[in-house]
């Protein structure tokens, strides 16, 4: 088949085609993270930077200052705000899950003639801007929001309750923007099962319930965890909702590094916590990578 | 086939997706200044957008960073889809699948510091990227989009039939004439999709772009996520009716686009093949 390539795809024109979109990205995606790397362990007089290596009275030194990432690792503000960044990401893939598979599998079994409708009315919000989605839930469930309102006319509530600002208002924040990017992936995956394997299951006795927990959760999986992966990843290094949904209780990793930087003033410690954060994310990326593999090699064993 | 269960599922979810862009337009037609609390109708804060000069600033600096950003993005979208797609192997493919993936899971946080870091490093070394403002932003979106580009455009390259190609070359046409005829129109559907999703997130951005903006560069939602992070602010919602209505008619009008392009094409190949049947019948 490769030989039908074009002549002029071989020589400079392959060149070309793979060499522009790599030299852009590794100019202004890979180089830039080289240079974290190196601020983050670089000594700073003021915002300059001292070299990495020098050259003092015939000896070459070379300096590396990990006071950060020893910060870093002593300050239990960081640990904690890790912890709880993982935390509210996991939280949020849950409860993701938990409202967006039974919204996929009822997507899948309506009528054929519905289905793009209903696809399309959960990507629509996609297409406006996210920024201003966060924003709407602010005016929901704000002191005198809405929803509290809402709940003071049916008599509901005496007073309203504080909902803004609480770990409460940030989850429905997430769970809202993050919602369609579990549906989607679950639905594209259920919509394509086998109906007769479950009609087979029905016809050996089984019932629809234990048919849904033996055969559809089962052959479900790569959709459930693709949607998990888009979920869990962004969530962790989140910074729009918690800044304007989140309160003190809330606090994300992401929010920290915009703090060091543009409140602190101070781009080393920033850089420590950006190396750091990818490093965070590798952790569940690295386990999907696993899981993925070990499943392609059992499929083809099978 | 659905049971009243999954009816109302699917009812409570789609209203917990809609109702808050519902309200966020309701209250943009409020006469009273609170945004919670009903005044009657009036459009007074439409009036209000009409003279807000740094909405109005902002929003140009936006669309110009947008268009040149969707634009960029689809280019080396295509030429990284054709290289993962067409060179099975070359020398740092996993390299390369690595720079396309990574931007898609590394925040935005990081992309902004990091290209921010580098522009500040650049400007130290060679003297260059001294002023920030609407290139810098365009570069970041550039590095970000390109990958959604690429993806998108991949996944239609790996459904295209190969054969087309092949059949032109075979019939005597030159390399480039085979991707300006039979490549690209098979493939513009995935590239008007790329241009528009690129645009979007580009036109969204507020984290990248807090980043990399200088003095007095603002786009549209730097804007309003300061005044977002003020509180509630009508003008904001008033945007944001605006910009579902504009967002409502493009995704519609696109639909009834590719549902027409696609009408066509089907019935192109039915009248391509009735010619065929009857030449072979001749």
């Amino acid at each position: 088949m490769r030989a039908s390539t074009p002549n002029w795809l071989q020589g400079w024109g392959r060149r070309a085609v793979i060499g522009l979109p790599f030299l852009f990205l590794v100019l202004f995606f890979s180089a830039p993270f080289l240079v974290v790397l190196r601020i983050s362990v670089s000594e700073a007089v003021g915002v300059r930077f001292m070299d990495l290596l020098s050259w003092d009275d015939g000896t070459l030194t070379l300096r590396l200052k990990f006071a950060n990432y020893l910060f870093l690792t002593t300050d239990p503000v960081y640990i904690l705000t890790y912890l709880r960044s993982i935390g509210f990401a996991s939280l949020n893939t849950v409860i993701c899950l938990a409202i967006g598979y039974p919204f996929a599998y009822f997507m899948a079994r309506s009528p054929a003639a519905w289905r793009p409708a209903l696809v399309m009315l959960v990507s629509l919000p996609f297409w406006t801007s996210y920024l201003l989605r966060v924003y709407a839930w602010k005016g929901l469930l704000d002191d005198d929001g809405v929803v509290n309102n809402l709940l003071l006319w049916l008599h509901v509530i005496d007073a309203p309750v504080r909902m803004m600002h609480t770990a409460f208002s940030m989850m429905v924040g997430m769970v809202y923007t993050y919602l369609p990017f579990m549906i989607l992936p679950v639905y594209a995956n259920l919509v394509k099962m086998d109906l007769l394997l479950l009609e087979a299951a029905a016809d050996l006795g089984s019932t629809p319930f234990r048919t849904f927990w033996l055969v559809t959760v089962p052959l479900s999986v790569p959709g459930i965890v693709a949607g998990s992966m888009l979920v869990l990843i962004p969530s962790i290094g989140e910074y729009v909702i918690p800044e304007l949904l989140g309160g003190t209780s809330t606090y994300m990793i992401g929010q920290v590094l915009w703090d060091e930087f543009f409140k602190n003033i101070d781009w080393s410690m920033a850089s420590a916590v950006a190396v750091s954060m990818v490093v965070l994310i590798l952790i569940p990326l690295a386990v999907f990578n696993h899981y993925q593999t070990r499943g392609a090699g059992r499929g083809s064993g099978a | 086939m659905n049971s009243g269960f999954g009816r109302a599922w699917l009812a409570f979810g789609y209203a917990f997706l809609y109702i808050p862009i519902a309200t966020l337009i309701a209250f943009s037609f409020n006469a009273s200044k609170m945004v919670t609390l009903w005044g009657g109708f009036s459009l007074h804060w439409y009036h209000e957008i009409v003279h807000d000069s740094e909405l109005i600033d902002g929003f140009v600096t936006s669309l110009k960073i947008a268009l040149m950003t969707a634009t960029a993005s689809i280019v080396f979208g295509t030429l990284a889809a054709f290289a993962l797609v067409r060179y099975r192997d070359f020398f740092g493919r996993t390299l390369f699948i690595a720079h396309i993936n990574a931007p898609l899971v590394v925040p935005e946080v990081i992309t902004g510091l990091s290209l921010l870091l580098f522009f500040v490093a650049c400007e130290r070394l060679f003297g260059i990227f001294t002023e920030r403002g609407i290139v810098t932003i365009w570069i970041g979106h550039t590095s970000i989009c390109t990958c959604y580009a690429a993806v998108v455009i991949q996944s239609r390259l790996l459904t295209m039939d190969k054969s087309l190609e092949e059949a032109a070359m075979n019939l005597g046409c030159r390399p480039l004439q085979v991707f300006m005829l039979v490549t690209l129109p098979l493939i513009v559907q995935s590239l008007v999709s790329a241009w528009l999703l690129t645009f979007t997130i580009s036109l969204d951005d507020v984290v990248t772009s807090s980043f990399l903006n200088g003095p007095g560069v603002k786009t549209l939602p730097i804007v309003i996520f300061a005044r977002a992070r003020l509180g509630l602010n009508p003008t904001v919602n008033a945007v944001a009716t605006l910009s579902v209505a504009v967002v409502s008619i493009g995704v519609l009008t696109g639909s009834l686009w590719m549902a027409r392009n696609e009408r066509r094409r089907a019935q192109e190949q039915a009248a391509a093949y009735r010619e065929g049947m009857l030449e072979t019948r001749a």
